[in-house]
């Protein structure tokens, strides 16, 4: 199990999440400590074991194909907590590049 | 009839037979949430308003001849709930603004069988925390102590009830966030088998994980609350397809014939002498009920922390990506969308939920996955296979509910030191298990001089609801803890009730 | 500089392009992937949204169980296998159109994998690319870019999000590196959309953006065995460009290659109006998407009922009709794919030849001559019209058995054209039926001879030409009843005696 200390700020760059320089300095300790102390899973014996993604039994949940009018938002609802709208849009800043 | 220390079933007993409205009950609680939690704190948003309309759609059934389940029950919500036409924060500040434009499942449910909504209550930030202490928004209390935590996540939820400010409350328990504040809060507090309540409208934490659940100051109550909000819902596709077995009709008085489960890996040598002393004679006091205490052994328990803290953080980081800035929500000024997200949830998110996106982005990403997210599946896998061999031994397996009775203010600043208070409830989160923290006798703290609440928790195997609230039914009944500890904001309770009687 | 345009013939012949497509298929349903909005095109901005689709708050995904049939159906049609065992996965990345800044799709268990796309070029050449795999996924929402020269990304100020399409089921199906020429790509992609229109499993309306494809291209030495480092193209929306791109992208390779550099692997824009592709990513910047499965969502499990089921509905693809109308009809390529792609006619056409027990080849005469200038003539396709593929099937079996002649033949299609039922009726109610009595021919035959004794002496003074003209009397006479060949026969008869 990789035990390198957690490169933060490109772990944080991938969360989209700004950190401070004091930030990095709190969180990286702690992370490293929280992953030491997650490290200790490596003796766990897991060979042919399943993984669990979910405990529930189900399978195969779906929905008919079929509208739900009840369910849909108005546009007005839709943009009500928009921080910014430009007529029937929700309006962001520039976008530098694409992605997908 | 008194709305405030009333059971939940004798006001639904009166406002359903019209010997008083839902409208009364409400307005001897508005006023009297308010006062009462001004020390306290349990609410990040009183709903006067909300709660006279749901009165009065209540009254105008009952006077069409319907009977409601919890006609003019007052209950708290918890704040990842939504509630449409209510601000629905999260307890986070990249929320604060945010108005739901629906109604999340279950609190459609609740309001439907005729209770009434007093207020929306404070969370550890996105449910992560297990204090309260979390909260970008406001500070809860803990009612029995205006000096220590609550517990969390679902702190205000706990403290409302404890409190007296509300009969009954949703709260949500990922991995122990309704069973540990329960316990510090003098309240049953019942986290159903996962997939048992919609998630539907509940604000994600970790997905897989995630339920909704009552908090009460009985079990019957409880197990009210439980009936009217579980079930199948169409519009959360991991809510089970299973019938429910109504329990509050069927709770039990003794434990005669039932094999009850205690955890050799949770031995109660972790804990100070007085919590010790709690727990020994909850146990004794299941033998005298009946019950026969069985050995079990779950040998992957402690590695419950370590697999909770891959998976429910890899959950999250994805689940939290949609905080943005771009439709709801907080939006810092940047002059690209790239630098709004950084900014945005830089501004937006404290400092545990940071933490966690990171660990949980850092758990999924590549060269890492295996090692970390993966193997934590594998290991959930034994975690839940341990508790079904032990199940093969007992009918339902006790343990304390947290490692210590509710702790001062600011006592745990290292994160890990904080999740340890999971130690006992994040196992049976992991498999999925119905689980009930039911008060115990109360201890005092070590740093304290007067006894705190605790709790007693119970778990049983996947979908036995009923059996496991009979069981802490029997126990509550012949114990009566929550009783007999002192209620420091009870001159409030007893003043306000005096006033609407 | 040498420049695109400049490569010669002789070095495209020197290297061999190896490509691979992507391409993102909307499905057709009612409602969109995961929640209850309607899976329309267009639409007032921000009006066709819910919880869900809009990723507020506590919304959770529901999967749409026709999406799931259809993906089985598509799979199938290709000859892939369906795996027991599906699930669905989170594929992280933050971009402002997509709502949940995680798209639901398929990692490592999709619906479908493997099978076989079998296409035919314009020029009639076949080939055959193999899937990797078809999985199902969601789209995001779109955005239009404002302050910029065309609403172009680059340069703008802002941008407009419309979280209408967000959520729209799309199915991504994935080729082998089987395909070695624009060409070829084209003739790939038509015939998955052909066939996804046949199966009813999409409309793929190429001006709507319901199919959008993605293709990774590569170049080698004519003959290598290795692969070159290939380059992903994306932002083709038409089969135009996929060709021009495409095509475009591997002068650019050979220019790279022969100018000594080496091609790097990235993602590279395809610019309609400038003819050319532009970086966009390296692999160093690459994505790590931290695929994961969805934790609000269960397994999927498809039986070995659910996939009989489907099967047994399946229609032949449009690739087994054309191999049949040009293999077993004789059809050429061009008619042959029109009737592929028109499929209401196709369907005509297959009934009709099916009532004529199989005897296709007269059905293709009329359908593809008199019938199709008929319903020309009167702009009205040829499967609205009164002719049924019955009564056409009918007149087929008139015309070899010698009932009625060619003649008659045509003059009972336009009443049947025009009036529709019974080519027998019509046959009998005019009195069009062949004359095919010796007797009475020979007796028509004197007349004519007698007739036109100028004619019988040209043919006896070696111009045996004469005999179209004679035949062409005994016609005539018989008010075009006579059997024609019967007719020629005994003036041959009459004549060299």
């Amino acid at each position: 199990m990789p035990t390198d200390r957690i490169d933060i700020r490109h772990v944080a760059r991938l969360a989209r999440l700004a950190l401070s320089d004091e930030e990095i300095a709190t969180f990286g300790p702690q992370l490293s400590s929280l992953m030491t102390h997650v490290d200790a899973l490596a003796r766990l014996d897991t060979a042919n074991v399943p993984a669990t993604a979910q405990v529930v039994p189900s399978r195969n949940v779906q929905r008919e194909d079929a509208l739900r009018p009840e369910t849909m938002l108005t546009r007005e609802q839709a943009l009500a907590n928009a921080p910014q709208t430009q007529g029937p849009y929700f309006r962001v800043p520039r976008i530098l590049a694409e992605e997908g | 009839m008194d709305p405030i220390r009333d059971s939940a079933r004798a006001i639904a007993r009166e406002v359903n037979a019209r010997r008083t409205s839902a409208a009364e009950v409400a307005e001897a609680l508005i006023p009297h949430a308010a006062a009462a939690d001004a020390r306290v704190g349990a609410y990040l948003q009183l709903t006067p308003e909300l709660m006279r309309e749901r009165a009065r759609r209540v009254d105008e059934r009952i006077a069409a001849g319907e009977t409601l389940p919890l006609a003019g029950v007052p209950v708290a919500l918890k704040d990842n709930m939504c509630v449409e036409g209510t601000r629905t924060t999260a307890g986070s500040k990249i929320l604060e603004s945010f108005v739901a434009p629906y109604t999340s499942t279950a609190v459609r449910r609740l309001l439907d069988a005729g209770a009434l909504p007093v207020g929306k209550t404070n969370l550890d930030e996105f449910a992560m925390g297990s204090s309260g202490e979390n909260s970008a928004l406001g500070l809860t209390r803990n009612p029995y102590d205006l000096d220590r935590v609550p517990g969390g996540s679902s702190a205000g939820s706990a403290a409302a009830v404890g409190g007296f400010t509300a009969t009954l409350s949703l709260g949500s328990d990922t991995g122990g966030s309704i069973r540990e504040p329960a316990a510090f809060c003098n309240v049953v507090g019942f986290k159903p088998t996962y997939g048992r309540v919609s998630r539907y409208g509940l604000i994600a934490f970790a997905s897989s994980l995630d339920q909704i659940g009552p908090f009460a100051r009985t079990v019957e109550e409880a197990a009210l609350a439980y009936d009217v909000i579980a079930g199948k819902d169409p519009l959360d596709a991991t809510s089970v397809e299973r019938e429910v077995e109504p329990a509050a009709d069927h709770l039990r008085e003794d434990l005669r014939g039932v094999r009850v489960g205690i955890v050799a890996e949770f031995g109660l040598d972790k804990l100070d002498a007085a919590s010790r002393a709690s727990y020994e004679a909850a146990y004794a006091e299941l033998e005298r009920l009946g019950a026969e205490l069985v050995d079990v052994s779950l040998p992957t328990a402690d590695y419950g922390l370590a697999t909770y803290y891959l998976i429910a953080p890899a959950e999250c980081s994805s689940n939290l990506a949609r905080f943005d800035g771009v439709r709801y929500g907080l939006r810092a000024d940047a002059p690209d969308v790239g630098e709004m997200y950084e900014r945005t949830r830089e501004a937006g998110f404290g400092a545990e939920v940071k933490r966690r996106i990171l660990i949980g982005t850092y758990a999924l990403s590549s060269g890492y996955y295996d090692a970390y997210y993966l193997k934590a599946q594998k290991a959930r896998t034994r975690i839940a296979e341990d508790f079904a061999r032990a199940f093969e031994r007992c009918d339902v397996i006790v343990s304390p509910a947290a490692s210590s009775p509710a702790f001062r203010f600011n006592a745990k600043s290292d994160p890990v030191t904080m999740y340890l208070m999971d130690y006992y409830t994040i196992p049976g989160s992991l498999a999925g298990l119905p689980s009930l923290s039911v008060p115990c006798a109360p201890a005092v703290p070590e740093d304290g001089t007067r006894p705190m609440p605790m709790g007693l928790q119970m778990t049983t195997p996947l979908f036995t609801e009923r059996a496991l609230l009979g069981y802490a039914h029997a126990y509550e009944r012949a114990t009566r803890y929550a009783e007999t500890v002192p209620l420091p904001a009870a001159e409030i309770v007893s003043h306000a009730s005096t006033g609407s009687a | 500089m040498m420049t695109a345009e400049r490569i010669d013939s002789a070095l495209l012949e020197k290297y061999e392009a190896v490509i691979g497509i992507e391409c993102h298929v909307e499905l057709k349903t009612v409602s969109k992937m995961f929640c209850g909005c309607p899976n329309e095109f267009g639409g007032e901005p921000n009006t066709k949204v819910c919880p869900v689709c809009l990723a507020l708050p506590g919304a959770l995904p529901v999967p749409n169980a026709k999406a799931i049939e259809h993906m089985i159906r598509a799979g199938l049609a290709f000859g892939a296998t369906i795996p027991e065992h599906s699930k669905f996965d989170r594929k992280n990345y933050f971009y402002p159109d997509m709502p949940k800044n995680y798209q639901i799709s398929q990692y490592d268990m999709p619906l479908t994998v493997g099978g076989v796309v079998r296409y035919w070029l314009e020029d009639g050449r076949r080939g055959e690319c193999r899937l990797t795999r078809i999985h199902l996924e969601e789209d995001t929402g779109k955005s239009t870019h404002a302050g910029s020269a065309d609403g172009r990304l680059a340069g703008s100020t802002s941008s407009l999000v419309d979280f209408n399409r967000a959520g729209v089921p799309l199915m991504e199906c994935v080729s082998e590196p089987d395909i070695r020429s624009a060409d070829e790509a084209v003739a790939y992609l038509e015939t998955l959309a052909r066939t996804f229109r046949e199966l009813g499993v999409s409309d793929v309306k190429m001006e709507e953006g319901s199919l959008r494809c993605d293709a990774n291209v590569s170049i080698r030495l004519r003959g290598a065995p290795e692969y070159g480092t290939k380059a992903e193209i994306k932002n083709m929306n038409s089969f135009r460009s996929v060709r021009r791109a495409i095509e475009s992208e591997i002068r650019r390779q050979i220019q790279v290659v022969e100018g000594g550099g080496r091609v790097i692997q990235e993602t590279r824009g395809w610019d309609e109006a400038a003819g050319e592709t532009h970086s966009q990513r390296s692999k160093e910047q690459a994505h790590d998407y931290r695929y994961f499965p969805d934790p609000d969502l269960v397994p999927l499990d498809v039986t070995a009922d659910m996939v009989e089921r489907v099967r047994t509905t399946l229609p032949p693809t449009p690739y087994e009709r054309y191999v049949r109308y040009v293999d077993e009809y004789g059809i050429d390529v061009k008619r042959a794919t029109q009737l592929v792609d028109d499929h209401e006619l196709s369907a005509w056409f297959d009934r009709a030849v099916s009532a004529a027990s199989g005897n296709a080849k007269a059905v293709v005469a009329f359908v593809l001559g008199d019938l199709s200038r008929l319903a020309n003539e009167s702009a009205t396709h040829l499967a609205h019209g009164k002719v049924t593929p019955e009564s056409l099937a009918e007149l087929v079996a008139l015309t070899s058995s010698n009932a009625i002649n060619s003649k008659a033949a045509k003059q009972v299609l336009e009443t049947l054209w025009n009036d529709g039922g019974s080519a027998k009726t019509i046959v009998e109610r005019e009195g069009l039926a062949q004359v095919s009595d010796r007797g009475a021919v020979e007796t028509i035959v004197a007349e004519v001879l007698a007739a036109n004794p100028d004619a019988v002496s040209s043919y006896k003074a070696g111009k045996t030409n004469v005999l179209g003209f004679l035949t062409g009397q005994v016609m005539k006479q018989s008010r075009g009843k006579a059997n024609p060949a019967l007719a020629q026969e005994l003036l041959k008869e009459k004549l060299g005696s």
